[in-house]
C-alpha cells in the first residue's frame, strides 16, 4: 500500500467522528466563551455586537458564597469517597475471584441505575415523616425538629453517594495490579503498618488514585440536579445558577460567562494532574541514584 | 502476613450504603401506603397508575426513539474512530484522541449548555432532534473506547493474513473484523443505549418544551411531587431492565475470553 493511499484510508475512517466532534463539542464549548461577551436579547437569545456589559454585571452580582460553597462541597465530596474507595478498592482486589465477580456486581448495578431515581431515593429516606428520620429519632440521634432534607450536609450525603462508584473502580483497578508481596518486603524491613501503607502501598496505586480524584471532582463541580432536588434554596451551587440564568432568567451571555468560569475551574485540576503525572519519573531516578 | 480489618469492615458499610437507598425505594413500591413511612400491605396499585399515565408512555416512546438513533448513530461513528486510533499513529489521531476523550471528563452540565448555545446561535428548533444530536455526542466517546479496548485485545496479524490469503478489503471488514468486534459493538451499544435513556442533565438543555424523555418526565413528578409513588414503581422496573443488561453487557465481553 502507498503512503498516500494509507493517508486517504486514515482520513476516511477519522473523518466521520472528527468531523462529528469538532461540530457538536469542540465548536460549542469555544462559543460558550465567545458568547459571555454577547448582549442578551430580550427573546431570551443571543444579541448582536460585542459588550463587556454581561461580564462586568456578573462582578456585580455576590457570586462569592455560591464559588465557595461549589468548591467546599467538592472538595468535601472527593476527599470522603477517597477515604471510603481506597480500603473498599483494595478489598475488592483481594478477595477471592468468584466472590470478587459478586461484589464488582454488586458495586456497579448501584452506578448504572438512573442516576435521578437514586436521587428520588435519597429524597424519600431524608423526607420529615420517612424512614430514616424515625430511626434517628427513636435512637435519640435528632429530635423530632431536625431537618435532614434541603440542607447543606444532604448535598453533601447524597454528592458522596453519586460519586463514590466514580472513585472505587479505578482504585480498585490500580489496587489489583499492586504486588502485595511489596507490602510484606516493607514490613520485613521494619516499616510499620502505617508506614508500610502510606509509602509503599499509596505510592503503589497512585495513578489509580489520581484518576479517582479527576473523576470525582470534576464532575462534582459540575453538580446541578444534587443541590436542586435535596439542597434549600441557600444551598445553591455554580451549576444551579448557570441553569437559572438559562431558563428562569432566559439570559444566554450570563449563562454562558459562569459556564466559562465552571470550565476553567475543571481545567484547573487536570492541568494539575497533569503536572504531578510527570513526578513519578522523577522521583524514580532520585531513588535509583540513591540505590547506586 | 496479618492484614488489616478495616477493608472488609468499609467495604461492607460501603455496601449497605450504596443498596439501601435502592431497597427501601424497591420495598416502597409494593407498599399501599401513600408516604411510605409505614407499612400499610402488599399492593400493586403504584404499578397500575403508572401503567395507566399516559404522560409517561409518551415520555418512555420518546427516550426509546432517541435511545435507538443515538446508539445506531454513535456506534457507526465510534467504531471508525476506534478503527482510526487503533490502526494509525500520527499528529491528527493525537488530535483525535484528544476530541473523543475530552467528552467523557467535562460535566454533563457544560456539555448541555455549551449545545444549547450552539444550536440557541445556529436557530435551531429545541425538540427530539437536537435531543439526538446532543446525545450521539456524548456517546461515540462511550462507544469508541469500549471498541478500542476490543480491537487492543486481538492480534492484528488475523487481518494481515486475511488479505495475504486474497480477501478484498471489504470481505476482510465483513468476514473477520465484524465477526471478531461483535460482542465488543453490542457491549458499546448497550452502553450508549442505558448511557441515552438515562440521561437528564443534557436532555433538560438541548429538549425544549414539547421533548419529554423518561428523565425528564420523572424530573417534574419529583420537583412538582406529582405521583410520587409511581416513580418507586418506575424505578423498580428501571432496575430490573438495568440488571438485565449489566448482566448481558458482561456476558458478552467475558464470553470468549479464558
Amino acid at each position: 500500500m502507498t503512503a498516500d493511499h494509507l493517508r486517504r484510508e486514515e482520513w476516511a475512517v477519522t473523518l466521520p467522528s472528527l468531523g462529528w466532534l469538532l461540530a457538536l463539542f469542540a465548536a460549542p464549548t469555544l462559543l460558550v466563551f465567545a458568547v459571555s461577551f454577547r448582549p442578551a436579547d430580550p427573546y431570551g437569545g443571543i444579541g448582536a455586537g460585542w459588550t463587556l456589559a454581561t461580564l462586568r454585571e456578573m462582578a456585580r452580582t455576590p457570586l462569592g458564597p455560591v464559588i465557595a460553597r461549589t468548591v467546599r462541597l467538592s472538595a468535601l465530596t472527593t476527599a470522603i469517597c477517597l477515604a471510603l474507595a481506597i480500603p473498599c478498592g483494595t478489598c475488592l482486589a483481594r478477595v477471592a475471584p468468584r466472590r470478587q465477580a459478586v461484589l464488582l456486581l454488586l458495586v456497579v448495578v448501584p452506578f448504572w441505575t438512573s442516576f435521578l431515581i437514586r436521587v428520588f431515593a435519597w429524597r424519600m429516606l431524608l423526607h420529615p415523616e420517612g424512614p430514616l428520620k424515625r430511626v434517628l429519632v427513636t435512637v435519640g440521634l435528632a429530635d423530632p425538629h431536625t431537618q435532614l432534607l434541603y440542607s447543606e450536609p444532604a448535598v453533601l450525603l447524597v454528592m458522596v453517594y453519586t460519586f463514590l462508584p466514580f472513585a472505587i473502580l479505578p482504585i480498585y483497578a490500580a489496587a489489583e495490579k499492586f504486588d502485595l508481596a511489596l507490602l510484606e518486603a516493607a514490613r520485613d524491613l521494619g516499616a510499620g503498618p502505617w508506614g508500610a501503607f502510606v509509602k509503599v502501598f499509596l505510592p503503589g496505586i497512585g495513578r489509580g488514585v489520581l484518576t479517582a480524584t479527576l473523576m470525582v471532582l470534576i464532575p462534582a463541580l459540575g453538580s446541578y440536579v444534587i443541590p436542586d432536588l435535596v439542597g434549600g434554596p441557600g444551598q445553591d451551587m455554580l451549576g444551579n445558577r448557570i441553569a437559572q440564568r438559562a431558563f428562569s432568567d432566559r439570559n444566554l451571555p450570563q449563562a454562558s460567562a459562569l459556564s466559562a468560569a465552571l470550565t476553567l475551574a475543571a481545567l484547573a485540576p487536570m492541568a494539575l494532574a497533569a503536572l504531578v503525572q510527570r513526578r513519578p519519573p522523577a522521583l524514580e531516578a532520585a531513588a535509583r541514584k540513591e540505590a547506586a | 502476613m496479618r492484614r488489616s480489618r478495616w477493608p472488609p469492615v468499609v467495604t461492607a458499610a460501603v455496601l449497605v450504603f450504596l443498596w439501601l437507598p435502592i431497597a427501601v425505594l424497591a420495598a416502597n413500591s409494593f407498599n399501599r401506603s401513600r408516604f411510605g413511612s409505614s407499612w400499610e400491605g402488599l399492593s400493586l396499585r403504584w404499578y397500575r397508575a403508572l401503567l395507566a399515565d399516559a404522560d409517561t408512555w409518551r415520555a418512555l416512546r420518546n427516550s426509546l426513539v432517541v435511545g435507538v438513533g443515538a446508539t445506531l448513530t454513535s456506534l457507526a461513528l465510534g467504531t471508525s474512530a476506534a478503527v482510526a486510533l487503533h490502526r494509525h499513529r500520527s499528529r491528527l489521531q493525537r488530535l483525535h484522541y484528544a476530541l473523543v476523550y475530552s467528552p467523557l471528563v467535562v460535566p454533563d452540565l457544560l456539555m448541555g449548555m455549551s449545545l444549547l448555545v450552539l444550536f440557541v446561535a445556529l436557530g435551531a428548533d429545541l425538540g427530539l432532534g437536537t435531543v439526538y444530536l446532543a446525545h450521539t455526542t456524548f456517546c461515540v466517546s462511550y462507544v469508541a473506547m469500549v471498541v478500542l479496548a476490543r480491537l487492543q485485545d486481538f492480534d492484528p496479524s488475523i487481518l494481515e493474513a486475511a488479505r495475504d490469503l486474497g480477501a478484498g478489503r471489504w470481505t476482510v471488514v465483513r468476514r473477520v473484523l465484524l465477526p471478531l468486534l461483535a460482542p465488543g459493538l453490542a457491549a458499546a451499544g448497550l452502553l450508549a443505549f442505558t448511557l441515552s435513556i438515562d440521561d437528564f442533565v443534557i436532555t433538560f438543555f438541548v429538549a425544549g418544551p414539547g421533548a419529554t424523555t423518561l428523565p425528564v418526565r420523572v424530573y417534574s413528578m419529583i420537583k412538582h411531587s406529582r405521583n410520587l409513588p409511581a416513580i418507586n414503581a418506575l424505578s423498580v422496573l428501571m432496575l430490573a431492565a438495568t440488571f438485565t443488561a449489566v448482566r448481558a453487557s458482561r456476558r458478552l465481553l467475558q464470553e470468549d475470553r479464558p
